[in-house]
């Protein structure tokens, strides 16, 4: 059953091929075999999720059951769980127990799924590697030794490693993208504004959107379906409708116009990653897409300028864990700033001090406007060049991330160099664009990801491009040993 | 560029974080190092350029002044490190 995809168990629940108490139980039996390898999942919902199966089954029995009904999936621990820890993958957070639901979690619960747990995640999202995690590193089903990407490590290794057929993610510079990439599934940012932010812990507030993850296209479309809504408790959540996803997944892509940014295949790009995508470039063209060389000529200050933006908001963000109203306080604290400090700084974990710093340092006066001011009329130059691009092309196609997954420890010592493993996928956070990752090829035994940007709100072109990629190739249908 | 140990301390104030004394020079060395990642931005050409602190100009939305959100003050107090009658506890702050 777990190599069923979202859409198979879909049409299997509605014909009774399974029940849904069958199915959770499955899951929950794979999580308990093989998440000691993967480290997966932080948090099992085993008795919640049984009962809620056993509602679906009932609600399946009737013939009027929603979208998703008896589907189980995870969510990443970033998302407020009404009753479940919701630690955000940080010692800050490992008490805390939300009393509310997050806007994402109550729409999957409306369309009937079943939540088996929750997943690890680099310690509030920062971080490529899963490696800042509190609960320890995520290990990438395909090479263990190796990372899984990150922040939303947990629920690509989860769904590579067929503990979920679906997850819930996040996406602040690519943290939804890179770990699809490196874990040979499929990952979809939306646009920002799409989804609800509400009651999904707040790391960079301007750039921070969730999004699906799955094995398919055509699963991200059921998922972003439920997922996308408006919602009047996040003011920057875009009044707008919301289509159905899956209806345009077979139109002809023939006659597509894709942009090749010219500067995401320079310097720094891996052979073999360049040679996949490529490859794959080859494959869409021959489904009859027009394939135009763009220029994105500001990318190299994607990066800078997002190692401003985002420790930035992060560091505003991140105030309010200060020990008084939920989460960790420091044991015997001497007066109220022993306690912020101590609390602050047994709390944190190293990555997330680190960012704080910097936020502070950029919004500090005399640097505000060097570094936030400046940030921030670059990322104007960032939407631009997109903006122009968009003007000439449909879609614009390139790799997700440099190289792919790489040994634990690898770029540890050095911030930069993993910062430097979202060069790709920033500039669509910044800009405020959707964008996914397909799996395209193999490396060394690995997956490489190809990136698919879309138009604001067009993330139904996105998975139509996606989908007819995944009917001419099968990278999407391959698992790690031992898997199947 | 490098940051000096003042500096450091000073964020670290602003950042209610303790830093401690052995680390404080690796601290310097990585924050340095971002630092001179993100001086990149001073090689663009900005002037006459706006600045956007959100995507494609969105607008935020407004709402009427109004209460809209119930009492659950208890359901709040549960998860917090200490209360006492209805209140949030905190170390003494004025003698």
């Amino acid at each position: 059953m777990h190599n069923y995809t979202i859409a198979e168990l879909v049409k299997g629940l509605q014909s009774k091929q399974f029940s849904s108490v069958e199915l959770t139980q499955h899951f929950l039996a794979r999580i308990r075999q093989f998440n000691d390898q993967y480290n997966a999942v932080i948090t099992v919902t085993e008795d919640q999720a049984l009962q809620v199966a056993q509602l679906a089954d009932q609600r399946l029995a009737t013939g009027s059951a929603p979208a998703l009904c008896g589907v189980p999936l995870l969510h990443k621990d970033i998302f407020c769980t009404k009753g479940v820890r919701t630690s955000c993958g940080s010692k800050m957070l490992d008490n805390f127990i939300p009393p509310y639901n997050a806007t994402v979690v109550e729409n999957f619960e409306q369309a009937g799924a079943v939540m088996l747990g929750k997943t690890n995640m680099d310690e509030f999202a920062m971080g490529s590697s899963n490696e800042t995690s509190f609960y320890g590193p995520v290990k990438n089903p395909w090479a263990t030794d190796c990372v899984p990407g990150g922040s939303s490590g947990g629920s690509a290794a989860a769904v590579a490693g067929r503990l979920a057929p679906g997850a819930t993610a996040t996406d602040t510079g690519g943290s939804i993208r890179q770990p699809a990439a490196l874990c040979g599934i499929s990952g979809l940012k939306p646009t920002y504004g799409r989804v609800s932010r509400w009651g999904m812990i707040a790391f960079a507030s301007s750039l921070d959107q969730a999004g699906p993850m799955a094995r398919t296209a055509e699963d991200c479309a059921l998922l972003l379906n439920c997922m996308a809504s408006f919602d009047d408790k996040d003011s920057t959540c875009v009044d707008r409708e919301v289509p159905d996803y899956s209806a345009s997944l077979n139109k002809p892509v023939k006659g597509l116009r894709i942009g090749i940014p010219k500067e995401y295949f320079s310097e720094g790009l891996h052979p073999g990653t360049e040679a996949a995508v490529k490859k794959a470039l080859t494959d869409l063209e021959a489904q009859g897409v027009e394939l135009v060389e763009i220029s994105l000529p500001n990318s190299d200050l994607s990066v800078p300028a997002y190692y401003v933006i985002a420790p930035a908001e992060a560091s505003a963000n991140l105030s309010r864990f200060d020990g008084v109203k939920y989460g960790y306080r420091c044991e015997n604290p001497k007066d109220l700033q022993d306690m912020y400090c101590r609390t602050r700084s047994e709390g944190f974990g190293e990555e997330v001090q680190r960012r704080i710093l910097i936020g502070t340092y950029c919004l500090s006066a005399g640097y505000y406007d060097a570094y936030y001011g400046k940030a921030q009329q670059v990322r104007q130059l960032i939407e631009q060049d997109f903006v122009k691009a968009f003007a000439d092309v449909d879609l614009i196609v390139g790799p997700t991330c440099p190289s792919p997954a790489f040994k634990f420890g690898a770029k540890g010592d050095d911030p930069v160099a993993m910062y430097l493993e979202d060069i790709y996928t920033i500039a669509t956070n910044l800009a405020g664009l959707p964008g996914m990752s397909v799996p395209c090829g193999m490396v060394e035994g690995k997956p490489v990801g190809l990136q698919i940007i879309g138009n604001y709100f067009d993330e139904a072109r996105m998975l139509n491009l996606a989908h007819q990629f995944q009917q001419v190739t099968d990278w999407h249908t391959q698992a790690p040993e031992g898997i199947l | 560029m490098i940051i000096k140990r003042e500096e450091i301390e000073k964020l670290a104030t602003l950042s209610r974080i303790s830093i401690d004394e052995k680390t404080i020079t690796d601290v310097s060395e990585r924050l340095s190092s971002v630092l001179n990642l993100v001086d990149q931005l001073q090689t663009a050409n900005t002037d006459s350029v706006q600045s956007i602190s959100r995507p494609f100009q969105v607008s935020q939305r407004l709402r009427a002044d109004e209460i809209t959100e119930s009492n659950q003050r208890d359901a709040f107090q549960v998860i917090a490190p200490a209360t006492d009658n209805g209140l949030f506890t905190v170390p003494k702050m004025i003698d």
